[in-house]
């Protein structure tokens, strides 16, 4: 986000939070509720995971400004985002090999 | 000695430093809670079937969801307070973060209940190996959550009154690097509070 900023792009930033706000509180209750549903845990898994992305997608775009963020910090994070997803499969794959999946 | 290119952008990055060195820092700690998480998947796959359903259970859920309300609350008037300071309301400013600064004591008081009956039921990390992860996941982001409130205590300090006068746009470039910091806390606890609670 620059530095520079209006008294009214602040103000319209100042809106969108509290609407940001009231969608993660709404969410966070539907994760707590679904929590309840009579599903599998494989769905539960992908249903609790959906609704934490959507969660962490808006404290991020938001909150963090990363919808409006320069292009060399979007690199770092889609640099990172890899490793992060590199480092949770790898396990997986020892995991499913030991496992003669 | 004067610490460059904290007010004005570099020309090549088009980012002040301290953004720039806030989220490096911040990918770093992707990387070491992912860690964990990548941890916690391999332990829950590896665990007895139910092993897992059965150690959360005696978790408490109404607990860690006034948490998690405590802590987006506190993400909310984190940015208020940066927006206030770029309204120029200093006092508005100190009002948000000390919002802030209630909210991550309550969270922490909270959580400091959650341990406490765990112990009190004879449950501690060596119990199981699910005890193990969760209190190895929620110690490190309750530590996390200490450090942000060490920090924010110094901003809200009277200290931080000299610090705005002398070089407002300095002091604000420094609250919006906490309060990334700040944000990236509660983004973990977003995942943390279904995985650790709710499967």
């Amino acid at each position: 986000m620059s530095t520079e900023h209006s008294k009214e792009s602040i103000q319209e930033h100042i809106r969108v939070y509290i609407m940001v706000f009231g969608a993660l509180a709404v969410l966070t209750v539907i994760t707590v509720l679904a929590s309840f549903l009579n599903v599998s845990t494989s769905e539960a898994i992908f249903l609790a995971l959906i609704i934490a992305s959507v969660k962490a997608s808006l404290v991020a775009g938001y909150f963090m400004h990363l919808i409006s963020e320069k292009s060399i910090i979007i690199s770092i994070l889609l640099l990172t985002v890899f490793f992060f997803f590199v480092m949770i499969f790898l396990p997986l794959i020892s995991y499913t090999d030991h496992a003669n999946i | 000695m004067e610490v460059p290119y904290i007010v004005k952008e570099r020309e090549d990055t088009g980012l002040i430093n301290s953004k720039l060195g806030i989220w490096i820092f911040l990918a770093s700690e992707i990387m070491l809670f992912g860690g964990l998480f990548s941890a916690y998947i391999f332990l829950r796959l590896a665990a007895p079937p139910g092993d897992f359903d059965y150690w959360a259970s005696k978790l408490s859920v109404p607990m860690a969801t006034v948490n998690t309300m405590i802590l987006i609350s506190s993400s909310v008037s984190m940015v208020m307070a940066w927006a206030s300071l770029k309204l120029n309301d200093f006092s508005k400013y100190k009002m948000y973060m000390g919002i802030t600064l209630l909210c991550s004591a309550i969270f922490l008081v909270i959580k400091y209940f959650e341990y406490t009956g765990k112990f009190h039921h004879g449950i501690y990390p060596s119990s199981s190996t699910f005890m193990a992860i969760y209190f190895t996941l929620t110690g490190l982001h309750g530590l996390h959550i200490l450090g942000g409130i060490a920090v924010m205590l110094y901003f809200y300090l009277p200290i931080s009154h000299g610090l705005w006068r002398e070089q407002p746009e300095h002091f604000s470039n420094r609250v919006e690097a906490l309060g990334l910091y700040w944000h990236f806390v509660d983004l973990v606890w977003i995942f943390l509070f279904p995985v650790l609670y709710l499967l």
